[in-house]
């Protein structure tokens, strides 16, 4: 028996080697038609004039240089940057402030609270935009709320307004984001040794020091993790967008995700809407990979 | 060595965030059961619970046949990505062939990639393949994209099963496809109905190529529904908070039931290793 083991072990898992392609071979030709080949099709599309329906002419770099140049192409990509401070900063710190204040003792009711914190993420952003178009709308709740304080004068129509369009929609981003920063970093501080924190109260260490001497160091990982995933989501949120502002008032609040959309169906720019969509893609993957560097260079 | 102020501030902060978390959802909650037809635009408190909206949003807003829709492709999807995820991710797991890192990488890559980086072609390439308006452009395209997290989630349970059970297997006479099926996937259900909900999720939620890929009504799901509905009715508010229910739910219900392995799939999901 533990001859026959042994033998199977050096032979791999004793299989003809080729028995592996074919389990793999319906998920990828899916994969390949239905993912694979549209990406590369966008690379291509991005790299032409075209305009949906005639002859497409070749572009070479000009929707790319367009990006760069062209304000109300660059415009968007700027307000996702601005976004991601809503989508992403803010969530994590909250989210840092959060759990390390939940480390210091057994919280009771800790499974409801991760629930519910948790919760704005299962939401459809179609039932997130709905709900939220009606909390900042002329006579929602916000600002009912505020003129029942008496800052009535405050009250507007917050997706509607210039200025406050773009904080407007980040703010519900930090409302779907934060529970799920929170969720991250309860996980992460359950790992730390008690008898780390219990070290820094006997070195003297108040809850500031504590939290700067133990528990951001030990949640390292999970902050590169929260990142990611908030950044990911602040990227690609079309949907929120889409339902809440159409990208306005005027390009108030346009991002690179609103507005492949709009010129790849509605002013019919295929070839500039394959560049933005390259072009997220890019920023996306510079982001991520950034965080995940940044993380790991200060490890060593 | 904690005060009891410190404590209580604690739960102070814990509540508050509860509660912004759950407003919006009271608020549409309650709106949902208000007085149906009010011209309120913000949330209003029911005076009762009156059942009306959602009768009204089933039939006057169609919902029941975008929830029909929604059902038929959150099934399809599922079920083809759970059968193929298994199948690619087996061979990952816990087989070894030239070029398998590649591959599986390959899969990777759909983790993070934007919809909006392939929403154009493919929406050329179902024109072409006249599947625009079908049940099939929402399945396909939605099934490549949540084969990504499948194969990249099964494969982390097969890599962890242990080697022993699988060499016991084969030394029994099974050939790979029964030790598949027969041995290691009824005892990954946990692992494998994670994925079916996280893949359900993502399926019902899913807005931009349901918008792009379906012009008619009658495929419309029902994030797409609510869009629509929105943009002739946005005074309804009753009626718009009701058919945000009929949306919600069946996504809620899960996660309540399920919240602590469906928490850990999305977070482990999202995340390259």
């Amino acid at each position: 028996m533990r001859h026959a083991a042994g033998r199977y072990r050096r032979r791999a898992p004793g299989q003809p080697r080729a028995v592996g392609y074919l389990y793999v071979l319906p998920a990828l030709a899916l994969y390949g038609v239905f993912l694979l080949f549209p990406l590369g099709q966008t690379v291509w599309l991005s790299l032409l004039h075209w305009d949906g329906l005639t002859v497409a002419t070749w572009a070479g770099t000009d929707n790319y240089q367009a990006l760069l140049t062209d304000p109300s192409l660059r415009g968007p990509f700027l307000h996702a940057l601005a976004l991601l401070f809503f989508y992403a900063a803010l969530p994590v710190a909250l989210g840092l402030l959060l759990a390390s204040a939940l480390s210091r003792f057994r919280v009771r009711g800790m499974t409801f609270f991760r629930t519910v914190f948790f919760l704005p993420q299962v939401l459809a952003m179609v039932v997130v935009g709905v709900t939220w178009r009606s909390i900042l709308g002329p006579d929602g709740l916000l600002n009912d709320s505020l003129r029942a304080v008496g800052l009535g004068s405050l009250a507007r129509s917050w997706l509607g307004d210039y200025t406050w369009a773009l904080p407007a929609v980040g703010t519900i981003g930090t409302w779907v984001e934060t529970g799920l920063c929170v969720v991250l970093f309860l996980a992460g501080i359950q790992r730390i040794p008690r008898e780390l924190y219990e070290a820094a109260r006997m070195d003297g260490a108040g809850p500031l020091r504590e939290f700067f001497a133990v528990t951001l160091p030990a949640l390292r990982a999970e902050t590169a993790v929260a990142l990611t995933l908030t950044i990911v989501a602040g990227l690609r949120n079309f949907d929120l967008i889409y339902i809440t502002t159409g990208g306005g008032p005027g390009n108030a609040t346009s991002v690179p995700a609103y507005e492949v959309y709009h010129r790849a169906f509605e002013t019919n720019e295929v070839g500039s809407a394959a560049a933005m969509g390259v072009g997220l893609t890019v920023l996306i993957f510079v982001l991520t990979v950034s965080v995940a560097r940044l993380v790991e260079g200060r490890n060593r | 060595m904690t005060g009891r102020l410190e404590r209580s501030a604690t739960y102070g902060i814990l509540a508050l965030f509860a509660v912004i978390s759950l407003t919006p959802v009271i608020g549409i909650l309650s709106t949902a059961f208000g007085r149906p037809s009010s011209q309120a635009a913000g949330f209003s408190l029911p005076d009762g619970l009156n059942w009306a909206n959602f009768a009204e949003a089933w039939t006057r807003g169609h919902f029941g046949s975008y929830l029909t829709n929604s059902v038929l492709v959150a099934a399809v999807v599922v079920t083809a990505t759970a059968v193929l995820a298994v199948l690619a991710a087996y061979a990952f797991g816990v087989m070894h062939f030239p070029g398998s890192s590649v591959l599986f990488y390959l899969f990777v890559i759909g983790l993070t990639l934007p919809q909006e980086a392939l929403v154009v072609p493919l929406y050329f390439d179902l024109r072409y393949w006249q599947l625009t308006d079908t049940y099939w452009a929402l399945i396909l395209p939605q099934t490549a994209q949540s084969l990504a997290f499948g194969v990249f989630w099964m494969r982390t349970y097969f890599r962890n099963s242990p080697r022993s059970v699988i060499e016991a297997a084969r030394i029994d006479g099974a050939s790979s496809w029964t030790t598949l099926w027969r041995v290691l996937v009824p005892m990954g259900r946990p692992a494998l109905s994670t994925m079916v909900v996280i893949v359900f999720m993502w399926t019902w939620n899913e807005f931009l190529m349901a918008l792009v890929m379906v012009s008619d009504e009658a495929h419309r799901t029902v994030p797409l529904g609510l869009a629509f509905f929105q943009g002739q009715h946005s005074s309804d508010t009753a009626l718009l908070a009701a058919a945000s229910v009929l949306i919600a739910l069946p996504v809620v219900v899960v996660y309540v039931a399920l919240q602590r392995r469906f928490i850990e799939g999305m977070l482990t999901g999202a995340v390259k290793e």
